[in-house]
């Protein structure tokens, strides 16, 4: 096959992942403040099955992470791995293919988990159907991803693209390992594993879905995006390249600090722990070069929304990776955990770093691919304070509620006895979840007006036709059909 | 060779990049994650814990369809606490039937690993459907349709029974066979508050100690 598409980089699937980001991010918001509503008016629900708690919590989740966060990840990746090789995308096609049916899976999984589907894992809510759909978008996914990267011009495989890979090939381990079960009907089936050892193996799975999805995928994303929009090189390749190893050897052993306490066997629980602290290493050392890349160009930041997004959202990533670990130490978790101070760290995390990095990211990327200027600097600006002003409200306010919980459950007097009835600590609770719904209320209306804003950036204008550029001489690759190209065979 | 020589291998070849993160990511799960697979102390039933029986095991799949795990957890932790407020706290060998297990992550509500015999059967359903009329301040949702729909309605038990016993749990052919008379006439409130008050109760006596005898 040649290169199709005339040649030119498949941007239209980009700006088309774009859209569908952009979209899932207002919906699962929307029912993110919906049920945040619950906390405080309970009847909401009106009675609707459809509309209970219990039901919608998942569709949040799922919706945000699968919905709005792989969109985004399928969009950028794809945008970056066409640049970073040198050459349009492999089987465009199938990359079509992978849009579509992703977006197919996420809205009839949401259906369905409305309707009481649910494995009720976290993360992993879909049953076996939606498991089996996501398994082959995501092969697909791979085979554009690394087709496109083996038949790449240029030598080196830029750092971004390990980061993408890295999403692709663990998220896929993860994937299949974790939601290994027998079916009883088309919505129902029973986990493979049982007990205290199917709690290992999904928390395994939860932790490293963070980990390798919305922790190294986003940082796919950022190591390509950071330095363009900076517009200076990263400040130390090598830097990443061993953070990179080390995140991607040390993440996988720290899901049991989520089963702290449990009835675990505690080698399991220590050994997740002293591997989540070992992860504050490669976590911020990405985070300091990522600050050191853009300290040439803090100029920029007063002109360019976009940029400012990415500097906040890696300040918030600084933040999250220094909270996890601290969580993960037993005498903390023994406060923190089934607390909403999990929510709040959840948050700051899909807020504070996800989510802006990806609003930078678009703020960028949308105008390129028209070839238009951002309709509104202004509208991007107010974004901007919006989305800090509430993600910063939401993680106080669940601090707040998380630190009293936790204290508040464990004390006892000097007899030994409770000092508080859980129903007394939960009446408590409501200032906090007031506030927490203005904090998202602030935080889904700054989305909304990045949603009117890129999409008067769009109206009426095609993505424009970008060929690849030509590669310099010492790091070019000769055409080579889809072959991977070793040093050697070129040395040769 | 040096590792950066090593590393500039890797750094130009993507079937070893791919195979490379295949490795090191997948350690971790063989070392801390596999080994628990095969740990007999989590896979073995206390003597006293049972099978859920058909009606439990319908009320247990409608506590899953509705997600009463999103805000209540179902583990005990050894803390003073934690025993003094919701009884012995768990024991993996509690959980052996439970596919999936329903811990949680969250305490919106208070845990109910030990919930079981706590309240009547009655409290119950009154709370499940009209919540605020016994816990005023409870911000916990009402389930009105669980009265309204039948047990027998919320999937085929026989062929859940199947399914598990596949998968190890001791049911008998007489269990499976006389399933469907059991659920005969109950609404899936009525099996719902069955598995509620089974919870914990598989706890063995002879392991907890004086601490915990509330």
């Amino acid at each position: 096959m040649s290169v199709s598409n005339n040649g030119y980089y498949h941007d239209g699937l980009v700006l088309r992942l774009v859209q569908f980001s952009v979209l899932w991010a207002v919906v699962a918001m929307s029912v993110g403040v919906f049920i945040a509503a619950e906390f405080l008016w309970p009847t909401l629900d009106l009675g609707q099955f459809w509309l209970s708690f219990g039901r919608l919590r998942p569709l949040h989740t799922n919706g945000v992470i699968f919905g709005f966060g792989v969109s985004a990840l399928m969009a950028t990746a794809f945008y970056s791995v066409q640049r970073t090789s040198h050459v349009t995308l492999f089987l465009p096609k199938l990359a079509w293919f992978c849009c579509y049916a992703w977006q197919l899976t996420v809205l009839f999984g949401g259906i369905s988990l409305l309707a009481g589907w649910t494995s009720s894992k976290e993360y992993a809510e879909l049953e076996w159907p939606f498991d089996i759909a996501i398994a082959v978008i995501w092969v697909c996914f791979g085979i554009v991803f690394f087709g496109t990267i083996a038949r790449r011009r240029i030598r080196p495989i830029y750092i971004s693209n390990w980061f993408y890979g890295g999403l692709i090939i663990v998220i896929a381990m993860l994937h299949i390992v974790n939601n290994l079960a027998l079916p009883v009907s088309i919505g129902k089936s029973y986990s493979l594993y049982a007990g205290a050892q199917d709690a290992i193996v999904q928390w395994w799975y939860g932790h490293n879905a963070v980990g390798f999805l919305l922790t190294g995928g986003f940082l796919g994303m950022l190591y390509y995006f950071l330095p363009k929009q900076a517009e200076q090189p990263i400040w130390s390749y090598r830097l990443s390249v061993v953070a990179f190893w080390a995140f991607t050897y040390s993440y996988i052993w720290a899901g049991p600090h989520h089963l702290h306490y449990n009835a675990i066997p505690e080698w399991v629980q220590s050994l997740g722990m002293v591997m989540s602290l070992v992860l504050l290493a490669p976590s911020w050392a990405t985070m300091i070069n990522g600050i050191m890349t853009v300290s040439k160009a803090w100029p920029k930041l007063k002109t360019d929304p976009a940029l400012k997004f990415i500097v906040l959202s890696l300040a918030f990533y600084g933040l999250a990776t220094f909270e996890g670990p601290m969580m993960a130490i037993r005498s903390v978790n023994v406060v923190s955990h089934f607390t909403d101070w999990t929510i709040g760290h959840v948050h700051s995390g899909a807020l504070g770093w996800n989510a802006l990095v990806t609003y930078g990211t678009f703020y960028f990327l949308v105008p390129r691919l028209v070839g238009a200027e951002l309709h509104s600097t202004r509208l991007a600006n107010l974004h901007f304070v919006l989305a800090l002003a509430g993600t910063l409200l939401y993680i106080l306010s669940m601090w707040a509620a998380g630190v009293s919980q936790g204290l508040l459950w464990l004390s006892v007097d000097k007899l030994g006895e409770l000092s508080f009835t859980f129903r007394d600590i939960m009446t408590g609770m409501k200032p906090y979840y007031a506030l927490r719904l203005v904090a998202g209320l602030m935080f889904l209306s700054g989305t909304v007006l990045m949603a009117y804003n890129l999409f008067m950036t769009t109206r009426g204008r095609q993505p424009l036709q970008c060929a690849p550029a030509p590669v310099p001489e010492p790091w070019r690759l000769p055409e080579s059909g889809y072959r991977t190209v070793t040093a050697k065979q070129v040395n040769a | 060779m040096n590792g950066l020589g090593l590393h500039k291998k890797l750094e130009e070849n993507a079937g070893l990049l791919i195979f490379g993160i295949l490795f090191v990511s997948a350690i971790g799960g063989l070392v801390q994650i596999l080994p628990s697979l095969f740990q007999e102390s989590l896979s073995a039933p206390m003597a006293t814990t049972r099978v859920y029986d058909a009606v439990e095991l319908t009320g247990r799949d409608i506590y899953i369809r509705e997600g009463c795990h999103v805000c209540h957890s179902q583990q005990v932790r050894p803390l003073v606490a934690e025993v003094e407020r919701y009884g012995p706290y768990s024991r993996a060998g509690e959980f052996v039937y439970d596919r999936p297990f329903l811990w949680g992550s969250k305490r919106t509500g208070p845990d109910l690993h030990r919930i079981g015999g706590k309240y009547s059967n009655r409290w119950h359903e009154v709370h499940l459907l009209d919540p605020r009329s016994v816990v005023p301040e409870s911000i916990m949702p009402a389930y009105p349709w669980l009265a309204e729909r039948a047990a027998t309605a919320a999937g085929d038990i026989q062929q859940k029974m199947r399914v598990l016993r596949r998968l190890g749990h001791p049911y008998t052919d007489a269990d499976i066979t006389g399933a469907p008379a059991r659920l005969e006439g109950l609404r899936e409130l009525d099996a719902l508050v069955a598995y509620l008050q089974m919870l914990g109760t598989g706890l063995d006596p002879a392991v907890t100690d004086e601490h915990e005898g509330h």
